[in-house]
């Protein structure tokens, strides 16, 4: 088992350029069944063998499929996350970064209609190992095993899945939520999901400065959950007002620190990894048993 | 981005928000011009990116346009220091003349994106200008928050709740309504992430007025606003942050002397992190971007150069689409190229590193080789000590 995605996923690709094709040939390579590339007006025609729509709707109609990725530039991106929700697809995942906020405030407003999950946007994907892949991650560091990785990064998430992976600890699925201010899946929904996984038997949890998602994320485990978590919370030393690169990674009006998110996890009973070289070693000390 | 308060104003002044008159003045002529054509009290303000100016002498409230040229003249040109610029302080290269107001109220108002509720919050406050951070922490009580779906917008009723809720009288909940609106108007129409009016002014006889303005706009929406990217004032940047942004670097200085080059910027800031575990300091924070390759090396090599603190380099890349033996070729012809005689410390990891770290190996420079994150950050902290 696992969450989001699995062998049974039939993918499709929003947004056809050069990105989503080349990602789109890996995840085919991974084995992953994408079974659809969507670009308007280029209906018909086929990029790296995938067969093309000119709309979502058309692609899941001669596909069945039940996933999209988007990968459309900024100013369409929204639109795009949109019309997968209205072609009745479980689940996107949004890799675009640079999305304008207000855009996402809208289309997550407008999804509350939809029963879609979205993921990201501003984000890495998902892997789920040796069945699924979708986005960008590099998916032959991941190991397939029994924990959770969900993370607000990129680069971070797969150095966290490499020292598990080195330790000998397998993913049930690796889950980039994206580093946006603004996202679809929330630490909270991801651990939820990961809860009701039997097969997921620990979690690691990548926050950063900004936002409050961390703190929530630490009550919700607290009152909510039996599966054990470790986390990283990176920026520790970030100055305030100043982004650091994510839209989201930014201490504003005293709020999104790293130093309260740590605190609020380790309340929680969440053990925080001292620098980001021990993530997954904090977690093994904790979590004895799940390295094979 | 941010703009300043006359931009800010100017913008206000568009969308039917009453603000003072004013003029914009570089000189302690234009200054004293502008306070005869305005004509009673007159506020001289330092025009900066930085809020608590009055602390710092950067406002100054004058009778007569003598009086006017003369704060312009303290004005221009000094260092004003406030609670928010840091102890260098910012450059004062502008001051706007205004039409001095008669106080009888100051509030609070604000439009910003709510990132917890997804939607966007209108905060008021009786606690006019003071920080709105300080009043949230010791009487949030006399916080008022409404919340507006984006896709419905601002209800008249949730302005009443907010005019009422300040104690303002019917007619002044009605000039409310005109103003919350028209802020709010901006802040959509504008993609701003913040449009604070602090203090909001309730005059004796009964007006609204927007005493301080603060807009800033969401960069990820600068590309459909270019009315509002062309009021960035370059001036007000840090010169290797502005520079990083032109080559579409994400780029922060910091105090240390250790440079920091690395892919992702949570890799980045984890690696400032790990700095500082191994008892160093970094130098800046350097996203080279998910695909990162040569030319982006090369460039992030000359932004980290420009700091003269830096006293050794480490360079942090996890491969994942990216290649390693592709970044390693990357780093010693940069190092070549640019004469680099910092100690350079490089951690290669994930796609094609071992190949990566033989390449460095086999390179005739100074490089120092890490495979793990704590040992790279080890090699850096003792490389910029001098003592590897």
């Amino acid at each position: 088992m696992a969450i989001l995605c699995d062998r049974n996923t039939k993918l499709l690709v929003q947004g056809m350029g050069r990105m989503g094709s080349f990602h789109a040939k890996l995840s085919l390579e991974y084995g992953t069944q994408v079974v659809g590339g969507v670009a308007p007006g280029k209906g018909g025609s086929e990029i790296e063998g995938i067969p093309i729509f000119d709309t979502v709707a058309l692609a899941v109609e001669a596909t069945g499929a039940n996933a999209s990725v988007i990968f459309v530039p900024p100013p369409g991106a929204a639109d795009a996350i949109l019309e997968a929700a209205d072609a009745g697809l479980d689940l996107a995942v949004c890799i675009t970064e640079g999305i304008p906020a207000i855009d996402m405030a809208r289309a997550k407003s407008a999804m509350r209609a939809s029963s879609m999950r979205l993921v990201g946007p501003n984000c890495p994907g998902l892997v789920t190992p040796e069945q699924c892949r979708i986005g960008i991650m590099p998916a032959q560091i991941t190991k397939p095993g029994p924990v959770g990785v969900i993370s607000r990064s990129g680069t971070l998430t797969y150095e966290a899945v490499d020292q598990l992976s080195r330790l000998g600890i397998g993913q049930s699925t690796c889950v980039g939520i994206g580093g946006d201010s603004v996202i679809g899946t929330t630490f909270i929904d991801a651990l939820a999901l990961f809860e009701a996984d039997p097969e997921t038997k620990g979690i690691v949890m990548i926050g950063e400065i900004g936002g409050s998602a961390e703190e929530n994320a630490a009550e919700f485990i607290q009152s909510n959950m039996k599966t054990p978590v470790t986390a990283f919370i990176a920026g520790q030393n970030a100055p305030p007002g100043k982004r650091m690169g994510h839209a989201g990674a930014i201490i504003s009006g005293g709020k999104g620190k790293a130093s309260d998110k740590i605190a609020a996890l380790n309340r929680a009973g969440v053990p925080v990894a001292e620098s980001p070289g021990v993530i997954g070693k904090t977690f093994a000390d904790h979590v004895p048993g799940l390295a094979r | 981005m941010n703009i300043h308060e006359y931009q800010a104003k100017s913008l206000l002044r568009d969308f039917g928000v009453a603000v003072p008159e004013g003029v914009l003045a570089t000189t302690p002529e234009e200054a004293e011009r502008a306070a005869s054509e305005l004509g009673g009290v007159i506020v001289v303000k330092a025009q900066i990116h930085a809020g608590g100016r009055g602390k710092g002498g950067g406002i100054k409230v004058v009778k007569s346009p003598a009086e006017a040229k003369q704060a312009a003249q303290d004005m221009l040109g000094m260092t004003l220091v406030t609670p928010q610029t840091g102890r260098e302080g910012k450059r004062v290269r502008k001051v706007y003349v205004e039409a001095g107001s008669d106080i009888a109220r100051e509030l609070y108002l604000a439009v910003l994106l709510d990132r917890e509720n997804e939607n966007f919050a209108v905060i008021a406050s009786t606690e006019g200008g003071m920080e709105i951070e300080i009043v949230a922490e010791k009487t949030p009580e006399k916080i008022l928050t409404v919340n507006a779906d984006p896709n419905v917008g601002l209800a008249p009723y949730q302005i009443r709740q907010l005019g009422f809720g300040l104690g303002l009288d019917a007619p002044q909940v009605k000039k409310l309504e005109v103003f919350v609106k028209g802020l709010y108007r901006l802040f959509v129409e504008k993609d701003a992430s913040l449009a604070e009016i602090n203090p909001l002014v309730v005059t004796s006889e009964g007006e609204l007025v927007a005493l301080d303005g603060k807009l800033n706009f969401d960069d990820n929406a600068l590309y459909r606003h270019p009315d509002s990217a062309s009021m960035r004032d370059p001036d007000e940047e840090d010169p290797r942050e502005r520079a990083a942004n032109e080559i579409d670097l994400a780029y922060v200085g910091l105090d240390g002397d250790i440079g920091c080059m690395v892919n992702g910027a949570g890799l980045a800031m984890a690696t400032l992190d790990m700095i500082q575990v191994c008892g160093g300091s970094p130098a800046n924070f350097l996203d080279a971007g998910g695909g990162a390759d040569k030319e982006k090396v090369k460039e992030a090599f000359k932004l980290i150069l420009r700091d003269e603190k830096v006293k050794a380099i480490l360079v942090n890349i996890f491969g994942g689409i990216v290649r390693c033996d592709l970044i390693a070729e990357g780093v010693i012809a940069a190092a070549k190229d640019l004469g680099i005689t910092v100690p350079l410390v490089v951690r290669l990891q994930g796609t094609k590193a071992k190949e990566g770290r033989k390449i460095l190996a086999e390179s005739d420079l100074d490089i120092t080789s890490a495979e793990t994150l704590i040992e790279a950050g080890e090699m850096a902290v003792a490389a910029a000590a001098g003592t590897h």
